[in-house]
């Protein structure tokens, strides 16, 4: 495995009421890697995203113990600030949430809560997130368009620059790609493949065979349980849990 | 904008916040307070038992019998009659048609219409109606003009419960070979029979408690009404001109007046509040 | 059933009628422009103008809104996104409790606080001379009145913006009040407006409440401390006298008949603004 994980997560266990969701979930997660957590659905892999960028704070009774290190900094320590923690991670949801806001300001919306007043500087990095994303060239003369026309292809790829746009560490992914069509599905993939260089990509799909086609390190998750996890090519070929192979094998799905 | 200016914005708005609603919870207590506490001193048993005596509006004795029972008599016929109307038109429109079709458009809007005008209007269309068909001023014309003022908001609280009901238990019934008119009946109606009991209480509130609506219909009596055709005191009106006159022990009771009312309401609100909760408990998903 | 769907257009319809007709009759004595803009209400000496009743309606109602917009909105955020469960659940009851209370109630407590409160100690602060029946008071009385109109449905205009939506706002590093501004009240905003609109409509066509604290002067107001005479309130007050004078019927109701028509524009705008906040959530 690779040196210095940029991501720890120490015996996590989320429920929400008394229904336990997460039990004792430890992980590494490599730096500039990207991981992808499997598993059946209903079994955990949202809430675990979510518990990442500490989303769940909003929800109603929920209990979190334990403990999820960013660089060796425990998110969850009291009085840590959340919205420095939420900086660092960008999220990319299953089903495009753009800001009910034209495509500029979209982008424009996370440097300019951060305090960048500069016109010119977020002009800059609106265009460089956009140009990246290869949808400068579709929508540059429509900037003040409202965002929500945009087909929902084109609107994953720009919440994917907006969430660039703060300049993250860590990239997650909550089923990214599975209210698009195959071919938005393709460009998405692609582009996190191509960000690993520069960021850790966490990924949660239910869909096998994107697995295979971007992961670096899997996870398997199956009823709030953390069964196996490892490099991707070891796990696909030989997974050590029966339950893990059931899952691969299409048995438990 | 530095992380502390955020911070601090948020920290006024909660403050502002937490003001306003403390107003608005403050001010229904203040109102709820005050009408009893001013109230306490008339608040006899009389009052619920007696009709007024001694001439001139509200006498010094007695008590507001006559506007009890006019005002119940009065929400009772109209709240029946307004029932009788609505239920057929919002069954018709739940399954009978399609939500979208052009006619139930249109009658939801004729209905919207209705339930924004004020009751002023309808007092004076009730007023109209009245001396076109040569009827005076008495309990049948103020249960006409109440059940008109009625029928929008009993119909909106009515759609908004059978319409929850899910196409796919009509179908169900539908092709197990009911017909419409059955399906209605037993199917949807007692899927929302606590629903519609609610809409029933809402709509019964909302008649008791107003006042302009009967203003020019109803009447008023010293006495408790006998016929559709006598006049019949209510109990707004009759808290409206107990606190008109220049006796301060008639104002006196224009506090109590106003405190049986509010209590009246408010033990209709809780009954609505406690069947609703109820049909959130057996409602099929 | 069908014959009895087409009951509500009906009674629309006649209730246009019935009005219009009864209006006939002042309406052939004198222009409509010099009721709607003339000042002079005598009716004994044929003096019919309606201005300063839609004047003082106006008054009333606009301030009342002025009390009412802001703390209704900022309760509705509050409630919606940063009250505790407990709070949320015992407020609701205590809103739509307030929703209940009839119009002579309030009335009855405007007479008791609000009228002497501003005829003794607010019209005094201001250097003015009030008996605390006035425009102040009714606005006070009404905004109370429509806090539950404005509120309940921002509630649900709130309720109907995704969670999903917060979440993504959040993620991005935003506060939870930077995120109420720029994405709850952004998306809800075609709602909010017809909150706002109904609670408009709902206060113009008040009538019991504000008659008995507003003081019932025909004149133009001209501050806040002044008496008026809202429309709701003439149709009201002039119920037994409006047989023996001529034409002061066919005034009254033609007063009824342009509360009506205001009314029904404002709460058609409302329903559009609410029809398109729909169309967006489906």
């Amino acid at each position: 495995m690779t040196p210095e994980p940029h991501l720890r997560i120490r015996d996590l266990s989320v429920a929400f009421g008394a229904q336990s969701v997460l039990k004792n979930v430890s992980l590494d997660v490599p730096d500039r890697k990207i991981t992808v957590i499997i598993g059946p659905s209903g079994c955990g892999k949202t809430t675990l995203l979510k518990s990442l960028n500490r989303l769940l704070d909003s929800v109603d009774d929920v209990t979190i113990t334990g403990g999820i290190f960013v660089d060796d900094e425990d998110i969850y320590a009291p009085g840590v600030d959340v919205t420095r923690i939420r900086k660092k991670m960008g999220l990319l949801s299953q089903k495009p949430q753009v800001l009910p806001m034209s495509i500029f300001d979209n982008i424009a919306y996370g440097p300019r809560i951060h305090g960048l007043r500069d016109g010119k500087a977020v002009a800059a990095i609106v265009e460089r997130e956009l140009r990246s994303a290869g949808l400068w060239d579709e929508v540059k003369d429509r900037l003040h368009a409202p965002a929500s026309r945009l087909s929902v292809g084109q609107q994953q790829r720009l919440c994917l620059a907006r969430g660039l746009a703060v300049e993250p560490e860590i990239i997650l992914g909550d089923e990214p790609t599975s209210a698009l069509d195959p071919q938005s599905s393709r460009i998405v993939e692609q582009r996190l493949i191509e960000l690993k260089a520069g960021y850790t990509v966490i990924v949660v799909t239910h869909i096998l065979r994107q697995a295979r086609r971007i992961a670096d390190y899997i996870a398997f998750l199956y009823l709030g349980e953390l069964v196996e996890h490892g490099p991707a090519a070891e796990v696909f070929a030989r997974p050590r849990d029966p339950r893990t192979r059931a899952y691969l094998t299409g048995e438990i799905s | 904008m530095g992380f502390r200016r955020r911070k601090y914005e948020e920290r006024i708005f909660r403050v502002l916040m937490l003001g306003a609603t403390a107003v608005v919870v403050g001010s229904l207590l203040l109102i709820l307070g005050t009408v009893v506490i001013k109230a306490w001193p008339a608040l006899k048993l009389d009052m619920i038992l007696k009709t007024p005596r001694g001439g001139y509006y509200m006498g010094k004795e007695g008590g507001i019998l006559n506007a009890i029972l006019g005002s119940l008599y009065l929400a009772s016929g109209a709240t029946f009659l307004a029932l009788l109307l609505s239920l057929p038109i919002v069954l018709y429109l739940n399954v009978y048609t399609r939500r979208k079709s052009a006619w139930a458009v249109q009658v939801r809007f004729a209905l919207d219409v209705l339930w924004g005008v004020p009751s002023i209007v309808y007092g004076a269309f009730g007023f109209i109606v009245m001396v076109l068909i040569g009827l005076r001023a008495s309990l049948l014309a103020g249960i006409i003009t109440v059940a008109l003022l009625e029928l929008p908001i009993m119909a909106r609280a009515m759609d908004e419960v059978i319409r929850l009901v899910p196409q796919a238990l009509k179908d169900a019934s539908a092709s197990l070979g009911a017909t419409r008119l059955e399906t209605a009946f037993k199917v949807v109606l007692r899927q929302c029979l606590p629903g519609l009991l609610t809409a029933v209480l809402i709509a019964f509130g909302r008649g008791v408690g107003d006042a302009a609506s009967v203003l020019f219909t109803a009447g008023f009596t010293d006495s408790v009404p006998t016929s559709l055709f006598q006049p019949a005191a209510t109990l707004p009106l009759a808290i409206f001109f107990q606190l008109g006159t220049p006796f301060p022990e008639v104002q006196q009771r224009a506090y109590a007046s106003a405190a049986l009312l509010t209590f009246l309401i408010l033990i209709i609100s809780l009954a609505a509040r406690a069947l609703s909760r109820k049909l959130r408990k057996h409602t099929l998903k | 059933m069908l014959l009895l769907t087409a009951l509500p257009g009906l009674v629309v319809g006649l209730i246009l009628l019935g009005l219009l007709l009864k209006s006939r009759g002042i309406l052939a004595m004198k222009p409509l422009s010099a009721l709607l803009f003339g000042s002079d209400w005598h009716p004994l000496k044929g003096g019919f103008g309606l201005f300063p009743f839609l004047v003082g309606t106006l008054w009333v109602t606009l301030a009342a809104m002025i009390l009412a917009v802001p703390i209704s909105l900022l309760t509705a955020v509050y409630l919606s996104e940063y009250a505790p469960r407990i709070v949320r659940s015992a407020a609701k009851p205590l809103i739509d409790l307030l929703s209940g209370i009839p119009s002579v109630v309030f009335g009855v407590w405007g007479v008791l606080l609000v009228v002497p409160f501003v005829g003794r100690v607010v019209a005094p602060l201001f250097g003015v001379y009030s008996s605390g029946y006035s425009i102040l008071a009714g606005a006070v009385v009404l905004a109370i009145m429509i806090f539950p109109t404005i509120i309940l449905v921002c509630l649900e205009v709130f309720a109907s913006v995704s969670q999903d939506l917060r979440d993504t706002s959040l993620a991005l590093g935003a506060t939870k009040w930077e995120t109420v501004k720029h994405v709850v009240l952004r998306k809800g905003a075609g709602g909010i407006i017809a909150a706002v609109v109904l609670g408009f409509s709902r206060a113009f066509g008040e009538t019991m409440a504000v008659l008995m604290v507003v003081g019932n002067v025909a004149k133009v107001p001209h501050s806040l401390f002044d008496s008026a005479y809202p429309l709701p309130a003439l149709i009201a007050n002039n119920y037994g006298e409006m047989m023996s004078i001529p034409l002061y019927d066919s005034a009254i109701m033609l007063s009824a008949l342009v509360l009506f028509l205001i009314v029904l524009v404002f709460n058609l705008a409302a329903r559009v603004f609410l029809t398109r906040v729909e169309k967006k959530v489906e």
